[in-house]
């Protein structure tokens, strides 16, 4: 399990791995590495060219706003993590991050890393999609930002053209009386989610559901948010979170693997979407609370 | 003595340089070796219809690459059946590379000789290998169909037919008041030691010497098969085992074929060659356990008394059987469990797939044997609304009733099945006090009214250990008075520099401090088996024991001479003979070495007064004639038959409603292995066995597909458990019921905590969820699936009758 | 058959700070940093027990945070700090906290997985200095360990901080792990 001969580069400056990238569109960009690295050890991946971007001081970066939370691609899971402003603007971050992998993974992986590998199984490419985030890339010829809903445009494929890095994602911070909530299910603690689902929800000023939207994983191909609000008219019920779970049902996909049938992802899907909607509600509630006191 | 070693909880001597990064495994060894990497099978079933090497031979860094055509000898002879058995009537091996055929994923067809294992990977990479495919045969299913063979010459892909039978179960059970049948299975799993497989070799061409550092269980193994293979006299060849990184069984087979094609490389090239398997490598080429399908019909009376019990089942060998039939042996023998059976009738088939070779993994088939047995308990249980402790009890074997003769039955040594001590009702006692058995009721109640689902599962569990034939034991003492020992079989981090310390330490009275012990050294124990059946404690436990026993007496004899008293009235405290009651007649053990080497050269103080105008009486040889030089003790234990330890596991589940996760809520031991010698490694020996079992039970399986490729070979979706997988605590109670058979009472410690584990989960969430659990691992996925079939189909698997 | 070595790839000159002591090595860019540290470097404590990131066995520090040294290239560890096992004993050679730590809990048996988790927990404890079991359990849960079950390892946790909070009050509390 050894990776096979590539040639490496280690700009320190952006322009520099542009420069390279363009000059090389078959070469891959090493940020975290830690999906990256394993594929090119089981030899599941041959790279011609690394261009390693960790030197790049300007990439390393997290600057939350009220508007939101903007980090470079240097940006380790751990740090967004432990960001106090982030998780202040952005709970979902804090709450999605804590389910990436384990512990000693979050120290060297990049959040915009996980969001470009486009992993449908992964947590970050669903909460950039379900917050309405954006990425930025850059090339040559510039930079461009791409919304969540076209970067994602098929299995482990995002609209990333060739020569362009992708630099740094903001996410917009949560809206005054909304509130999150995100769980998954896995097998074993820190493995790669069976089922999981970040929920946004919006509550009207006399404390009413406004809006639910709800980020799938694993149960689909590519990312997926499922808008449920029209499942509950009157409020939040056991009976409306049996219709969410079916409503949602019928935009996923879930399939079977050695892990888990495709029946049981769906009852996890059923299952996670009313708990986590019930703690997004709990949260928004909460949150509303503390708005109107503060 | 003054200070008590045996039953000390003692810390362990290993751990300063394990804790330090000073530990030696085989791929810390030998850095200016060359690297081995193997160009393996991608198929699993297939005719080589030619390789083509000749890319490689221009790559920078390669050295050499090797294919069947290269092998000579007996090399090019098929790797030996380890333990052939009469019933074992179409046992097949591999070859160290593939020839013709290739019968699993992960088969070695070519190996490439490099600088390093990056250049030796891409070289592999280079070898074109034309193949014509084979149908293969996966899974258990696919082999009892026997449409398609895996050895042409092998019909019905069956290795073996074995039956053995004691009574008359067939018309125990027609005649029983009672009778149930079901069927059972239980899946692939694997060692999974976290360091892989590891040989280095040099050949020293001076010497005409052959040094082989291997990550085996047997160095003596290991010895004998490289100088086989290589056609070397077995004096040319040693075999060092350096630190282990866990074997779990697995590492007892042996040779593998890299452990023979290293050291010949090494031999061929003129330089130290190194093979390092890496992690899919483990998965797919070394070996897999447990797969096996169970049918039971079982007779019994009102009070659940078994009246008769006839077991079938098939047991999945994988693509070759280098390890004869150990593991269903074991499973047909060890299954009766605690138990006493008026008649039992066990039949088994082991069967051939296109997959990766089956041998031991700790519990080597008792796993499965107590997942049938306790699965019958279970049923018992049920089918007379017993209470599942009861219908074990009534079964129970008695105290009194030891020795205990199954029958007529053979055990896995070839000796007769008898049990030599044990205490089971006062075990399930403790057992049932761990856990407060009997107020369970009332909490799975209070729990189903709140919508939860909880419930407690128990197996019961004899395991035979220390199996011969036999194990040696040196003790020496030098003239510093430090003790040196060593025994020829081998460490995975069982803590044998400690634990046999602990033994000489108490048998001969010198200070643990002072004792040095070396495993798995042929320079040092030529004559040795290997560590496997929880054997080690026993067998090698019971020989430096003996051969402290030899050094003792020679001590005590020269001292009495030395001080003119009677050996009687001689002890040895801390290092020192003194007399009784006199202490200040003393001689040190180190003086008694020597005196006991008369020399004629000195070269050191000591040694000056052991010269030949310094000691003797001249009217007699300096060395007796029934004498030899040296303080030393050698002995070796060989023991009638098998010693049996026992045990009771239970574990309490909750399962979730909705998701049909399991969470463990207790789990309780209650273990007898005899004599202990350090509680505190045996208490580690349980723990690591039941995270073993909760892997079995609910994470762990080779998940093959219908083409033979293991879909899961990675630490990825291979689930073994993390520490958030395992119970929060595992409560623990001893019971020391001496074995009568060695001269401490020792009974193996091993494997146990492994072997109860499937029974006593699929006993709880049965329990938890009030439907029969035939099939292990459990996943959440697959009682999910479970609950569905059942919401909609009441029918039971059992046929009651 | 057998052939005669040419030259092998190219090579690169790096510079690899561990434990404190600056070392150079002539390495390829695919040299996996946990090969670098244990064959270029000699530093054999580092094992490598899955080389896809999974088990932890060749955790190590770099700048103070655990990382897998299988998911690093040693190319791209230059510009770090890199503690290895073999650099958290104490200055005088003896058993630094969390060593000793498994030594009195009996926290290892082939001590195979041990140097992994010894860095894992050197961190964890260095940011929280007094866990609780809960957090003990979390503090190690990247970790695969094969032989103990785990019990004896969460044990050792807390044993290693409670050595480590004496050595604070004592005042004997070197800087460990660089």
């Amino acid at each position: 399990m050894k990776p096979a001969a590539f040639t490496f580069q280690r700009p320190t400056e952006l322009s520099e791995a542009l420069a390279a990238y363009a000059a090389n569109p078959g070469a891959k960009i090493l940020a975290g590495g830690q999906s990256l690295i394993p594929l090119m050890s089981m030899r599941l991946t041959t790279v011609s060219e690394l261009i390693d971007i960790n030197g790049i001081g300007e990439l390393s970066f997290i600057e939350a706003s009220e508007a939101g939370v903007r980090f470079g691609a240097l940006a380790r899971h751990a740090e967004l993590h432990a960001h106090e402003e982030a998780r202040r603007v952005q709970p979902m971050l804090h709450a999605a991050l804590s389910h990436v992998a384990h512990a000693t993974i979050r120290n060297r992986g990049t959040t915009v890393g996980s969001i470009v590998h486009a992993d449908a199984s992964g947590e970050m490419p669903v909460v950039l999609t379900l917050l309405g985030g954006t990425l930025t890339v850059a090339s040559t010829e510039g930079r461009r930002e791409i919304a969540a809903d076209d970067l994602f445009i098929g299995p482990l494929e995002t609209a990333l053209e060739s020569g362009e890095i992708a630099v740094e994602a903001f996410v917009p911070a949560l809206p005054a009386r909304h509130g999150i909530a995100f769980d998954e299910i896995a097998r074993r603690h820190g493995d790669y989610a069976l089922c999981g689902l970040g929920v946004v929800l919006g509550l009207t000023e006399d404390g009413g559901i406004e809006s639910v939207r709800a980020g799938y994983i694993s149960v689909t191909e590519t990312p997926i948010v499922v808008d449920l609000t029209e499942c509950f008219p009157d409020g939040i019920d056991a009976s409306s979170l049996v219709a969410a779970g079916e409503k949602a049902l019928e935009q996923l996909e879930p399939e079977g693997d050695i892990h888990a049938s495709a029946e049981y992802r769906a009852q996890l899907a059923r299952t996670l979407t009313a708990r986590v909607i019930t703690a997004a509600h709990a949260d928004a509630k909460a949150r509303l609370f503390q708005e109107v006191t503060a | 003595m003054t200070t008590k070693m045996m039953g000390e909880p003692v810390a362990r001597v290993e751990d300063d340089r394990l804790v330090t990064g000073r530990g030696r495994y085989a791929d810390d060894l030998a850095p200016e070796a060359l690297e081995m990497a193997v160009l393996r099978s991608p198929h699993a079933h297939a005719r080589i219809v030619s390789i083509d090497v000749d890319a490689v031979l221009d790559v920078a860094g390669v050295h050499a690459v090797y294919t069947y055509e290269d092998l000579e000898g007996a090399l090019a002879e098929p790797l030996p059946l380890l333990i052939p058995h009469p019933n074992l009537t179409h046992g097949r091996t591999q070859y160290a590379l593939a020839k013709d055929e290739v019968n699993y994923v992960g088969e070695a067809i070519a190996i490439v000789i490099a600088d390093n294992r990056y250049l030796a990977e891409d070289a592999v990479g280079l070898i074109e290998v034309q193949y014509e495919f084979l149908p293969p045969v996966v899974g258990i299913d696919a082999a009892r169909a026997a449409e398609n063979l895996v050895h042409d010459d092998v019909p019905g892909n069956v290795a073996a037919t074995m039956e053995q039978s004691f009574g008359d179960p067939e018309a125990d059970i027609g005649g029983a008041p009672h009778r149930l049948t079901f069927d059972l299975e239980i899946e692939r799993s694997a060692c999974m030691p976290m360091e892989g497989r590891g040989t280095v070799a040099r050949w020293d061409p001076d010497l005409k010497r052959m040094s082989v550092w291997s990550s085996t269980q047997t160095s003596t193994g290991v010895r004998a098969a490289v100088a086989t293979k290589l056609g070397l006299d077995l004096s040319q060849v040693d075999v060092i085992t350096p630190d282990v990184g866990g074997g779990f069984g697995v590492k007892i087979v042996h040779p593998w074929p890299e452990e023979v094609l290293v050291p010949m490389a090494a031999k061929v090239l003129g330089r130290p060659v190194k093979f390092t398997e890496d992690r899919r490598e483990h998965f797919i080429s070394s070996a897999h356990e447990r797969g096996q399908q169970q049918h039971i019909d079982v007779g019994f009376d009102d009070d659940g008394r078994i009246l008769g019990l006839s077991v079938q089942f098939w047991h999945d060998n994988g693509a070759y059987t280098p390890y004869g039939l150990i593991v269903p042996i074991i499973t047909s023998t060890q299954l009766i469990g605690p138990y006493k059976l008026p008649s039992y009738r066990v039949v088994f088939q082991s069967l051939y797939t296109n997959t990766v070779i089956v041998t031991p993994y700790r519990g080597a088939g008792r796993p499965q044997g107590v997942f049938a047995m306790e699965r019958t308990m279970d049923a018992i249980a049920a089918y007379l609304g017993k209470d599942r402790t009861e219908v074990r009890e009534v079964n129970f074997i008695q105290p009194d009733e030891f020795p205990y003769a199954h029958g007529e039955l053979s055990f896995q040594d070839g000796r007769p099945l008898i049990y030599d001590s044990g205490n089971y009702p006062e075990m399930m006692r403790k057992a049932k006090a761990l856990v407060d058995w009997d107020e369970f009721e009332k909490v799975r109640d209070e729990a189903r009214a709140e919508g939860r689902k909880v419930g407690i599962g128990i197996a019961c569990y004899v395991e035979g250990t220390g199996v011969g034939p036999y194990e040696g034991g040196h003790v020496q003492i030098e003239t510093s008075g430090k003790v040196k020992v060593s025994t020829g079989l081998t460490t995975q981090g069982q803590g044998h520099e400690t634990a046999f310390a602990q033994i000489v330490a108490d048998e001969l009275g010198v200070r643990f401090e002072d004792i040095q012990v070396v495993t798995g050294d042929t320079r040092r124990s030529p004559y040795s088996v290997g560590t496997f059946a929880s054997r080690a404690a026993v067998m090698s436990g019971s020989a430096v024991a003996l051969a402290a026993r030899a050094a003792k007496a020679k001590a005590l004899r020269l001292a009495a001479d030395a001080l003119e008293v009677d050996v009687d009235d001689l002890e040895i405290v801390d290092g020192i003979v003194r007399v009784k009651g006199a202490p200040a007649s003393q001689i040190a053990l180190g003086t008694l070495a020597v005196l006991s080497n008369p020399l004629r050269y000195a070269f050191d103080e000591a040694s000056r007064a052991a010269t030949q105008f310094a000691v003797g009486d001249p009217t007699k040889p300096p060395v007796a004639e029934d004498d030899e030089p040296g303080l030393e003790g050698k002995d070796y234990y060989s023991p009638m038959r098998s010693t049996f330890a026992s045990g009771i596991h239970i574990v309490i589940v909750e399962t979730d409603p909705e998701t049909a996760e399991v969470s463990i809520l207790k789990y309780a031991v209650v273990h007898d292995c005899g004599t202990l010698i350090n509680p505190r490694i045996v208490e580690g020996q349980v723990h690591g066995g039941v995270a073993q079992g909760v892997g079995g039970a609910l994470y762990e399986r080779m998940a093959y597909d219908e083409t033979g490729q293991l879909q899961n070979a990675s630490f990825m979706d291979f689930l073994m458990p993390y520490v958030t997988e395992v119970p929060e605590s595992i409560e623990i109670d001893h019971l020391e019921t001496p074995s009568p058979l060695n001269p401490l009472g020792l009974k193996g410690a091993g494997e146990a905590g492994v072997i109860p584990g499937a029974a006593a989960f699929a006993s709880a969430i049965e329990d938890a969820e009030n439907f029969t659990i035939t099939s292990m691992p459990i996943s959440p996925s697959e009682l999910y699936a479970l609950r569905l079939s059942k919401a909609t189909d009441t029918a039971t698997e059992r046929t009651n009758t | 058959m057998t052939m005669s070595p040419t030259t092998a790839e190219p090579v690169e000159t790096i510079r690899l700070r561990v434990n404190g002591v600056t070392h150079e090595a002539q390495v390829p860019p695919r040299r996996l940093l946990s090969d670098a540290l244990r064959h270029d470097l000699g530093l054999t404590g580092t094992h490598v027990g899955c080389e896809h990131g999974v088990c932890g066995a060749c955790t190590i520090l770099v700048d103070g945070q655990p990382m897998r040294s299988c998911l690093m290239f040693a190319v791209s560890a230059q510009d770090y700090e890199l503690t290895t096992v073999e650099g958290l004993t104490r200055p005088d050679g003896s058993l630094g906290p969390v060593q000793q730590a498994f030594k009195d809990c009996h926290g290892l048996q082939c001590g195979f997985c041990t140097p992994g988790f010894i860095t894992t927990i050197t961190a964890g404890i260095a940011e929280n200095p007094d866990p609780d079991r809960a957090e003990a359990r979390d503090m190690i849960s990247g970790n695969l360990c094969r032989c103990t079950g785990y019990q004896n390892i969460v044990a050792s946790v807390l044993r290693a901080a409670e050595i480590q909070r004496e050595d604070a009050q004592n005042g004997d509390g070197e800087e460990q792990g660089r």
